[in-house]
């Protein structure tokens, strides 16, 4: 069922709405296998919803998403399209990994049981299976000397790293990351955004990242997306946003973000 | 008036008091055992997506709670035999000390659920853990822990008021030192040694309530 020639990721005319407002409207957009996307855009422009309707932890008002060619939350009954059942969903949910803002890591587990828990419990990983893999990637993100430390132990840079371990030890195809350095100290970002880019050169990745680090978007992106109120206001290349940006919303919010940096 | 305290019926009456006293432990823990899981079986059903259940979760809650103890041990004892469910004394007594009990747990189990971050159960999505292992691994795990003291403090009420069983001639203690008084008109002794085993025992399941508590408080590296 699934086509190789299928877009990673594309939204077909998605909306979300909040009561009365619009959080998202009628949204297409695409995602190639493989390509890094930094979303970028005001507060309240909707790029946190793009995430979570994603990762299924919002549900869409109108229509479809589609990861490798197969509907997320709805599946396929004869001609229509149905609301998903929890099995379909879990199993095309598989596919996706997400990193939190607040790293949301399990507090009464080590940083090694984070990371086995859902190896273990979803994918049926032996216990000695699961802790190989999880060892592996906390050494992976220099963790490797905190196995058994517990999240209350560890800093802010340190938690997000596992918290990124943990997502992986699923293998997801897709990792979805949420401003997940903005809670850091700025001491702290770089640890953080080194293992990312690391990712990146490494893994058969697709990778969406909402995010206000603009200096990272710039080297690490294929595709900059910008959002405002709720519609893809512009996208292009890294050089085509931040070096010559069409719209004026892009550059007024370019030249913002930029002051408050400097 | 001269309080007369005989220390030869004192001795007289301590070994049937004793075998009394483990009949009111055993209701006390088999009660509190029921109240425990039941509770959490409740407030976990008022949390369930079907509204029908929540809705008659929450109404039995409700209504247990707002009748009296005394009432549900006379019911379950004497109104259910008419239904065709006819429980010995000792068995009705812990099951409406267990169903009362349930509902104030249940209480006590929301309020630690409701404790518990968003970001929890969002991680546990994104992880695509089932529904009952996210309850089973990562919910109730955090969320009892702080629910001890107060789950102790219902604990030490169950037991206080185990003596309500006496009503349907279970032979706790209350009901074993009312009948040894009777026989020999002396009250004075079987009455207090039944207040101080009460004392003592509920200081004891206070202090045990605190350790519980404090070793719960230093492990995970001692911060949450
Ligand atoms: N659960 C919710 N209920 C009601 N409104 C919501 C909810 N979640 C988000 N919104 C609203 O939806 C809009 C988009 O929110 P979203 O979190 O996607 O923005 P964002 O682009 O991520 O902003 P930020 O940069 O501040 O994180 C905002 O106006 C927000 O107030
Ligand atoms: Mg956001």
């Amino acid at each position: 069922m699934t086509q190789h020639d299928d877009p990673m990721l594309r939204f077909d005319k998605v909306s979300k709405r909040y009561g009365q407002h619009t959080v998202l409207d009628r949204l297409d957009f695409e995602v190639a296998r493989n390509e890094k996307v930094a979303i970028i855009g005001p507060s309240g422009s909707g790029k946190t919803t793009l995430l979570r309707l994603l990762m299924t932890l919002e549900s869409v008002d109108a229509g479809v998403i589609y990861v490798e060619g197969e509907p997320l939350t709805h599946m396929p009954q004869g001609e229509r399209l149905i609301p998903a059942s929890r099995q379909h969903l879990s199993r095309v949910r598989a596919k996706i990994g997400m990193v939190f803002q607040h790293f949301n890591l399990f507090p009464h587990m080590s940083a090694l049981d984070n990371c086995t828990e859902a190896p273990r419990t979803v994918l049926g990983l032996s216990k000695a299976e699961a802790s190989a893999r999880a060892t592996e990637l906390l050494q992976m993100v220099g963790l490797g000397d905190k196995l058994e430390h517990y999240p209350g132990q560890l800093s802010g840079g340190q938690k997000q790293r596992v918290a990124i371990a943990r997502a992986l030890a699923m293998r997801p195809r897709i990792m979805l990351f949420d401003e997940v350095t903005s809670a850091l100290d700025p001491e702290l970002v770089g640890e953080v955004l080194k293992v990312i880019r690391q990712l990146g050169e490494e893994h058969d990745l697709t990778m969406l990242m909402v995010t206000h680090e603009m200096g990272f978007a710039r080297e690490f992106a294929d595709r900059v997306c910008f959002f405002d109120g709720g519609k893809m206001a512009e996208q292009g290349t890294p050089q085509e946003i931040f070096g010559a940006p069409r719209q004026e919303r892009t550059r007024q919010f370019l030249s913002a973000v930029l002051e408050t940096r400097s | 008036m001269q309080l007369e305290w005989d220390w030869n019926y004192t001795l007289d009456i301590l070994p049937v008091l004793g075998q009394a006293s483990l009949l009111t432990l055993k209701a006390t823990l088999l009660g509190f055992a029921l109240a425990a899981t039941l509770g959490l079986v409740f407030a976990l059903l008022r949390m369930s997506r079907l509204a029908p259940v929540r809705w008659s979760a929450t109404s039995l809650v409700e209504f247990i709670r707002s009748t009296p103890l005394l009432i549900q041990i006379f019911f379950l004892y004497y109104v259910m035999p008419e239904f065709g469910l006819t429980l010995d004394a000792m068995t009705a007594g812990i099951l409406a000390l267990g169903l009362h009990y349930a509902c104030y747990c249940a209480e006590v189990y929301r309020a630690g659920l409701d404790n518990i971050p968003k970001g929890q159960w969002e991680a546990a999505i994104a992880l695509n853990l089932s529904p009952y292992i996210t309850f089973r691994d990562i919910i109730i795990p955090q969320a009892i822990p702080p629910l001890v003291p107060a789950l102790g403090n219902y604990l030490v009420a169950l037991f206080k008021e185990t003596p309500l069983l006496s009503a349907i001639a279970v032979l706790e203690l209350m009901q074993t030192a009312k009948i040894l008084a009777s026989e020999s008109f002396q009250y004075t002794e079987p009455i207090t040694l039944v207040g101080l085993y009460f004392l003592f025992f509920s200081l004891i399941a206070a202090a045990l309530t605190r350790q519980l508590e404090a070793w719960l408080n230093t492990r995970h590296g001692g911060a949450r």
